[in-house]
């Protein structure tokens, strides 16, 4: 990897980036596969331009908008941030795009909105892994309105300097560094503000085992697996996992009063 | 035999060194060791339908091999996991009570223990060929239990634990079936 130098923002972590092939070849994008190395072979399906999102629900600026465009309203800025898998592994992934919160804003939502839902594209001419069953296609994932909100909240369309690889979700995908990594829907084409929950697909597949709220907490295993550490990729001894993937002075107040045992 | 038996752990140690295991080498060593113990020791119970179904004597003659590779793989397997856990005896002690899903691969290696300890011939001379063959019979249970943890350790796809599962459950039926056909039939006085 190119070795970038700059300052680094309130938001980002000093620790050692991981390799960029580290990043690009180990990859959950269950549409190209379910093996980690099956997206970086077979994502080059994947048509990233054209490209549109269609915006829609409680907003009162619903459009359907290109990704060029969509990019342009924002300046672009560099986020340095840890990603812990469900799986027990995480990373440290320089990511470029910018705050989902400034996305939001511009779309106005309306007081009923309280959820963002965000879709993945569906077509298995593109996404080979679409033509099995294992999950319900297309994939969903949200957030609560004042999550999205948070600054740490981030939308991606760069990864190290260079623009995202189809693998890891192009051309446009959601990071959210205080939730387990299956929350950061990639290759989205359709963002809705509603006023319901929505059914997110892990949490439909399999709902005593991933949660809507997905938050890292080592306090709450897995059913089948201890979340209480993690391999950091690249590293051989595991490393303990921290709350909210070491995020907590930023965003444990959104979840003030509410049971994370019970709200996994 | 045991040559072509050990190559996949050569195999394995020649990519861990050379970092052709992807960028979780451990996880990705932890899956094949167990994979490798559950084919094995099913290839195992194969032997004795094969022979029957065929009249080949040879599928008897590698049956133990198979076994102790299998029960050889199932440990390294344990190693390597207990290797992931820094070797804290506290957590992986916790895990084995708390997870079911390590619970039974724990009690499989367990059961694998004695019958791989018992495989010499001088075993069987000291136990008695009836008891051996009651002792040996916890390779079912421990397959099953084998089987039960490799379906529950896989995320989504359960197509090779499954197709695993089916076959296990194939050669037990093949035993059923062959009692039942055996039993009308007068038992033979002595064993052996």
């Amino acid at each position: 990897a190119v070795t970038r130098k700059r300052a680094l923002g309130p938001y980002d972590t000093s620790e050692p980036v991981t390799s960029y092939q580290a990043m690009t070849t180990y990859n959950n994008f269950y549409e190209f596969g379910l093996g980690k190395d099956d997206p970086s072979r077979n994502a080059g399906s994947l048509r990233t331009r054209p490209w549109t999102i269609k915006i829609d629900g409680e907003v009162r600026r619903p459009q359907t908008v290109d990704i060029d465009t969509l990019q342009s309203w924002f300046p672009l800025e560099d986020r340095v941030y840890r990603m812990r898998c469900v799986e027990a592994w995480s990373m440290v992934m320089p990511w470029m795009g910018f705050p989902l919160a400034a996305l939001i804003r511009r779309l106005e939502p309306t007081g009923k909105a309280k959820y963002v839902k965000f879709t993945t594209l569906q077509d298995p001419k593109q996404m080979p892994g679409q033509r099995s069953g294992v999950l319900d296609w297309p994939y969903v994932e949200a957030l609560r309105l004042d999550e999205a909100l948070h600054p740490l909240a981030f939308m991606a369309v760069g990864l190290d300097g260079k623009i995202l690889p189809n693998q890891n979700g192009a051309p446009l995908r959601l990071v959210i560094p205080w939730k387990y990594g299956f929350k950061n829907i990639k290759s989205i084409v359709r963002i809705s503000l509603v006023s319901e929950r929505p059914k997110t697909t892990w949490a439909l597949a399999a709902p005593d085992e991933y949660g809507f709220y997905a938050n890292v907490n080592p306090a709450v295993d897995h059913p089948r697996w201890s979340q209480a550490t993690e391999r950091r990729i690249g590293e051989v001894a595991r490393r303990k996992t921290l709350p909210f993937n070491g995020y907590a002075d930023a965003v444990a107040g959104l979840y003030k009063g509410l049971d994370l045992r019970r709200n996994f | 035999m045991y040559v072509g038996g050990f190559l996949p752990a050569l195999i394995l140690l020649g990519d861990a060194l050379s970092g052709l295991l992807g960028a979780d080498p451990i996880k990705r060593a932890t899956h094949q060791t167990g994979q490798l113990a559950i084919i094995l020791l099913l290839l195992s119970l194969a032997c004795t339908p094969l022979r029957l179904l065929t009249g080949w004597t040879w599928p008897a003659r590698v049956r133990k091999a198979l076994g102790l590779l299998a029960f050889g793989y199932a440990a390294l397997h344990f190693g390597i996991y207990l290797f992931d856990q820094n070797i804290l005896l506290l957590a992986v002690g916790e895990d084995i009570v708390k997870r079911p899903f390590i619970t039974v691969g724990f009690l499989a290696l367990l059961l694998l223990a004695p019958l791989a300890w018992t495989s010499t011939r001088a075993s069987v001379k000291r136990l008695g060929f009836q008891r051996w063959t009651r002792l040996h019979r916890l390779v079912y249970l421990a397959a099953a239990l084998g089987a039960l943890h490799y379906w529950w350790g896989v995320k989504q796809d359960r197509t090779v634990p499954t197709l695993l599962a089916a076959g296990l459950l194939g050669l037990l039926l093949l035993r059923l079936v062959k009692r039942a056909a055996k039993k009308p039939a007068t038992r033979p006085t002595s064993s052996g």
